[in-house]
C-alpha cells in the first residue's frame, strides 16, 4: 500500500543543534500513527514539519524530502495555507481562539472561503459529531469557547481541524492536559476517526501509545530508532533501546 | 484522491494580501524616511551658520542676534545646566517613587500614585509652564529674595517634574525584571526587605535605572515651552555657582522665541537651525545610548 | 541604637513621603488650575470668537482649531502607525533593516517637540509651500506622535498570545488573516489606548506648531486646510507671556480647558485598558 507520509532521509536542525538525524519513515493510510519516546526527542518537530508549522522559526535548517501522497511537500510553489488544510494539528494544550465554540470551528471554513450558511452550519454539526462532542455543546455553540472543560477544549480543537475535511490529523500529546475520563474520550474518537484519516499521534504515556498504536515509531535524540506495527513492537521490540524504554528501566 | 495539482499555489494568487503587507511594509519603513528628512531639512536650512559666521563668533560667549554675535555657549551651557539640575532633582524621587511603587507600597496607595503620575505625564508642557510663571516662579523669588523668580532653577524644578513620569516608568520596569529568586536570596540570608532592596534589587536593577536617567535627560534637554516660560531667557553664561538661581536661556527656548521674528534665509534663521541641528544630534546620541539597553530586552510575539 | 526592623520602617516611611512629594504637586497643579479656571467658564467663553484684545469674548477659535489639528494628525498617524506596529510586531525578523528601523522609531520619540517645528517649517511650510497652515500643522504633530502610537499599538500586538497565531496557521489561515481576523481584534483595546494617548501629546503641543500652524490672533475658523489656526495650547502662551494686563481669569480658564480635554482623553485611555484587561480570555 501506498505510504500516505514519507519521511525520506530527513535531518533537521534548529542552529548547530540536531532535532532530526536521517529519518526514513512512511506513514500508512487509514491508521493510527504512534510517535514516542523520551523528551526532547524530536516528535513534535517531526510533526511540524509535515504541515510546514516550523517554517517561521528563524535560524533552522532542514535536509531530505517529507512527501505527502508522494508530493513533496517543501517544493518550490507548494500553497502552504493549502497543504495545512488538508493536514490537520492539534496541540498539546487545548487552544480555543477567542470567541465561541461556534466561531472556532468555522474558523478553518470560513478562510477557507465557505461562505454558504447552510454549508457552515453541516460542516458545524458534522465536525463536532466526529469529535463527539456535539451532544456535551449543541445547546452552547454561542458560548466562549474558554467556558468549556479542558476535555471538551481539546476535543473542540479536533473538531476544528475536522472542519476543514482534512486527510491527516496530527495529534501532539493531545491529551497531556486532560483527567482519565476526558482522555478516554478523546482515545475513543480517534478510533472513529482512524477509518477516514490517517492520524498521527506523539501519545503522552507509554501506555497510551501501547493502547491507540496501530504502528508505532519509537525516537530517540532525533533518531528512528524502530518502527512497526504496535501490537509487534510493544511485545517484541527489536531493538535493546526500545525495550528498555517501554519497559520503564529507561532514565 | 490523488488530485495531482492539490499543492500548488492557488488558482487565483493572493493578490490583495499582497498589497496589504506591502503597505504595512512601506508604511513602517518610512519612519527611517521621516527620520532622515528632519535631518536633511535641518541641514538644508541650517547648514549655511558654519560659512556664513567665524566658529569663533558661533562658539562665543555672546549670543546678540541684532549685532551679528551667534555665540551658543551660553545657550548650550544654559541647556546643560537646567537639564543636569532638573536630572539631579528627579532621579533620587523617580527612583525612590519607583521603589515605593513596586516594593513597598500596598495596593490602595499603588491604586493612587500610578494614576496621578500618569496624569502627570500628560499635562501640556505649557500648562505646566503657567503653573509655573504664576505659582512657582513668585514662590522661588520669595523664598531666594532674588530680584525674579524666572530662574534655571525654577525651570529645572518644573524639568525635574515632567521628566518623572518618564524615569518612574522606565524605572519601575527595571525593578519588575529583577528575577524573584534575587529577593529570596537575600531575604533568605537574613536580609530585612529594606536591605534586599538596597543591596540586591536596585542594584541588579542598575542599568535600567540608567536608561531611566538616558532618556529623562534627552526629555528634559528637548523640553521647550515650559522652560522658555520660567527661565527668564537671560542668554548669559552661566559660570558662576549663583547662575543657578538667575535667568538663563536654553538652546531650545531660543529657537522658539526668536524663530516667529527672523527673515527666511537670514543669518539669523540659519543660527537658528544650526541650533536644531546641535540638539536633534545630543538627543540621537542619548537616545541611541538608551536604546542599545531597550534592544537587549528579550521580544516575545510573533508567529511561534 | 535602634534595630534593622527599625531603620526598615523608617526607610518605608521616608519612601512614602518622597512619592508623596512627587504626588502632592500634581495634585496642587490640577487643584490651582481647575480653582481658578472654573469662574471663568461659561457658554460664551466655549463658544464666542475672542475681542477686546484678547481679554473678552470666548477661546472658540482656540478650541476648533486644536481639535482640527488633532483630526489631521490623527488621519495620518493612525494608519501608519498601526502599520509600522503591525510589521514590528507580527513580520520583522531580526535584521540590520529592522534594528536600523527600531532606532529611527526610538530617535523619533526623541526628537525635541521645537526641533519638529523647525523640520515642519522647512519641509512643509517652505519646501512643499502648504504655507503656516492646519496642514503643516498636522502632518508635523503626524509624525511627532507616530513613535508614541507605534510603540504601544507594538507592544498590545505582542500581548496577544503567540499560539493564536500558531493555531490560525494550522487551520490554513495566511499571515495577515492570523492578525485580521485574531491578533488585531484582541490587541484592538491596547493600539486604541496608543492612539488617543499619541493624540493627547498632539492635543497638548505647542512648539511643533509654533512656526508651522500657529496663528496668534485669527478671531474665526479656518476656512481651508492651508489657513493658519488658532489652537488653545498656543494660545495659553500667547495670553501668559505676549499680551501685558490679561486677566488671569481668561489665562486659567484657558488653561482649564486645555488641561480638561487632554485629561478626559486620558481617562477615557485607563478606562478602555482596564475594562478590556478585565474582560479578555487569556
Ligand atoms: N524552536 C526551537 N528552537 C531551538 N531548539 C528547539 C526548538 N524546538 C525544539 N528544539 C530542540 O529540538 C529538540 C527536539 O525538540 P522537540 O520539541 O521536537 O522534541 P519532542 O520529542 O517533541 O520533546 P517533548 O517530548 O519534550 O515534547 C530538542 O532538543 C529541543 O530542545
Ligand atoms: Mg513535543
Amino acid at each position: 500500500m501506498e505510504p500516505k507520509i514519507r519521511f525520506q532521509n530527513v535531518s533537521y536542525f534548529y542552529g548547530d543543534r540536531p532535532a532530526l538525524r536521517d529519518v526514513t519513515l512512511d506513514i500508512p493510510p487509514n491508521a493510527i500513527t504512534v510517535v514516542f519516546g523520551p523528551a526532547g526527542g524530536g516528535k513534535t518537530t517531526l510533526l511540524r514539519l509535515i504541515n510546514r508549522l516550523n517554517d517561521e522559526v528563524e535560524g533552522t535548517r532542514m535536509t531530505g524530502r517529507v512527501l505527502l501522497d508522494g508530493q513533496d511537500v517543501y517544493a518550490p510553489g507548494v500553497d502552504v495555507p493549502r497543504l495545512r488544510r488538508r493536514v490537520g494539528m492539534v496541540f498539546a494544550l487545548p487552544l480555543p481562539l477567542p470567541g465561541t465554540v461556534r466561531e472556532n470551528v468555522l474558523y478553518g471554513p470560513k478562510l477557507a472561503g465557505i461562505r454558504d450558511r447552510a454549508r457552515l452550519e453541516e460542516i458545524l454539526e458534522r465536525s463536532l459529531r466526529l469529535a463527539a462532542l456535539w451532544d456535551e455543546v449543541k445547546d452552547r455553540l454561542d458560548d466562549p469557547a474558554s467556558r468549556l472543560s479542558g476535555g471538551q477544549q481539546q476535543r473542540l480543537c479536533i473538531a476544528r481541524s475536522l472542519a476543514l475535511e482534512p486527510e491527516v490529523l496530527l495529534l501532539d500529546e493531545p491529551t497531556s492536559g486532560l483527567d482519565p475520563i476526558s482522555t478516554g474520550k478523546v482515545e475513543e474518537a480517534l478510533q472513529q476517526l482512524k477509518h477516514q484519516y490517517t492520524i498521527v499521534i506523539v501519545p503522552h504515556s507509554v501506555q497510551q501509545a501501547a493502547r491507540v498504536a496501530d504502528y508505532a515509531a519509537f525516537f530517540l535524540m532525533g533518531e528512528l530508532v524502530e518502527c512497526q506495527p504496535g501490537r509487534d513492537l510493544f511485545t517484541t521490540p527489536r531493538d535493546r533501546r526500545t525495550e528498555d524504554y517501554i519497559t520503564g528501566r529507561f532514565g | 484522491m490523488g488530485k495531482p495539482e492539490f499543492l500548488s499555489r492557488p488558482s487565483h494568487p493572493r493578490w490583495g494580501e499582497f498589497v496589504i503587507e506591502s503597505t504595512i511594509r512601506v508604511l513602517a519603513f518610512s519612519s527611517i524616511g521621516f527620520v532622515i528628512l528632519i535631518f536633511f531639512f535641518l541641514v538644508r536650512e541650517g547648514i549655511p551658520i558654519f560659512w556664513e559666521i567665524s566658529p569663533e563668533n558661533l562658539f562665543g560667549t555672546r549670543w546678540y542676534p541684532t549685532f551679528g554675535l551667534f555665540g551658543t555657549l551660553p545657550l548650550i551651557l544654559g541647556s546643560l545646566l537646567v537639564t543636569v539640575t532638573a536630572i539631579l532633582i528627579a532621579l533620587p524621587l523617580g527612583v525612590a517613587t519607583a521603589v515605593f511603587v513596586r516594593e513597598v507600597a500596598p495596593n490602595w496607595a499603588r491604586e493612587i500614585l500610578k494614576p496621578m503620575i500618569e496624569i502627570l505625564a500628560g499635562i501640556p508642557s505649557v500648562v505646566l509652564g503657567f503653573f509655573g510663571m504664576t505659582v512657582v516662579a513668585p514662590l522661588v523669588r520669595e523664598v531666594l529674595g532674588a530680584p525674579t523668580g524666572l530662574t534655571a532653577f525654577t525651570g529645572a524644578l518644573i524639568l525635574a517634574y515632567m521628566a518623572l513620569p518618564t524615569i518612574i516608568s522606565v524605572a519601575e520596569d527595571a525593578l519588575d525584571a529583577v528575577p524573584k529568586s534575587y529577593r529570596d536570596a537575600g531575604l533568605a540570608m537574613g536580609a530585612t526587605q529594606w536591605q534586599t532592596i538596597w543591596r540586591v534589587v536596585v542594584p541588579a536593577a542598575r542599568s535600567g535605572i540608567v536608561t531611566a536617567v538616558m532618556l529623562g535627560l534627552g526629555r528634559a534637554i528637548g523640553e521647550t515651552m515650559a522652560v522658555m516660560m520660567v527661565t527668564g531667557n537671560a542668554a548669559r553664561m552661566p559660570l558662576t555657582l549663583d547662575s543657578l538661581f538667575r535667568p538663563v536661556r536654553t538652546m531650545t527656548a531660543t529657537i522658539a522665541a526668536e524663530m516667529g521674528e527672523v527673515a527666511q534665509g537670514s543669518v539669523h534663521y540659519h543660527a537658528l537651525f544650526g541650533i536644531g541641528i546641535i540638539l536633534f544630534v545630543i538627543t540621537f546620541i542619548i537616545n541611541a545610548m538608551a536604546a542599545v539597553t531597550i534592544f537587549k530586552k528579550p521580544r516575545r510575539g510573533g508567529l511561534r | 541604637m535602634i534595630n534593622r526592623y527599625q531603620v526598615q520602617r523608617l526607610g518605608f516611611i521616608l519612601l512614602g513621603v518622597i512619592s508623596l512629594i512627587v504626588v502632592l504637586p500634581i495634585l496642587f497643579v490640577v487643584g490651582n488650575i481647575v480653582v481658578q479656571g472654573i469662574g471663568a467658564i461659561n457658554w460664551e467663553f466655549l463658544t464666542a470668537m475672542p475681542h477686546g484684545g484678547m481679554k473678552e469674548g470666548g477661546i472658540f477659535p482656540a478650541i476648533v482649531g486644536t481639535l482640527l489639528l488633532v483630526l489631521g494628525t490623527a488621519v495620518v498617524a493612525i494608519p501608519v502607525g498601526i502599520g509600522g506596529a503591525i510589521y514590528l510586531a507580527e513580520y520583522a525578523r531580526d535584521t540590520f533593516w529592522t534594528r536600523t528601523l527600531r532606532l529611527a522609531i526610538i530617535n523619533l520619540a526623541g526628537v525635541p517637540s521645537v526641533v519638529y517645528g523647525l523640520f515642519g517649517l522647512g519641509l512643509f511650510v517652505l519646501f512643499l509651500q502648504f504655507g503656516t497652515s492646519v496642514l503643516a500643522g498636522s502632518l508635523t504633530l503626524a509624525i511627532m506622535t507616530l513613535p508614541v502610537i507605534i510603540s504601544t499599538a507594538e507592544e498590545a500586538l505582542r500581548a496577544v498570545p503567540g499560539e493564536f497565531r500558531l493555531v490560525s496557521a494550522s487551520l490554513g489561515g495566511t499571515r495577515w488573516q492570523g492578525i485580521r481576523h485574531i491578533v488585531l481584534p484582541q490587541a484592538l483595546p491596547g493600539i486604541i489606548t496608543g492612539i488617543i494617548l499619541g493624540l493627547l501629546r498632539a492635543a497638548g503641543e505647542t512648539a511643533p506648531i509654533l512656526f508651522t500652524a500657529a496663528a496668534f490672533y485669527l478671531p474665526r475658523i479656518p476656512r481651508s486646510l492651508l489657513e493658519p489656526t488658532m489652537a488653545l495650547p498656543y494660545h495659553l502662551y500667547v495670553i501668559s507671556t505676549q499680551v501685558p494686563g490679561m486677566p488671569p481669569r481668561v489665562q486659567y480658564g484657558t488653561a482649564l480647558v486645555l488641561l480638561t480635554i487632554v485629561l478626559s482623553m486620558n481617562a477615557v485611555a485607563a478606562i478602555i485598558r482596564s475594562y478590556f484587561r478585565r474582560r479578555r480570555e487569556w
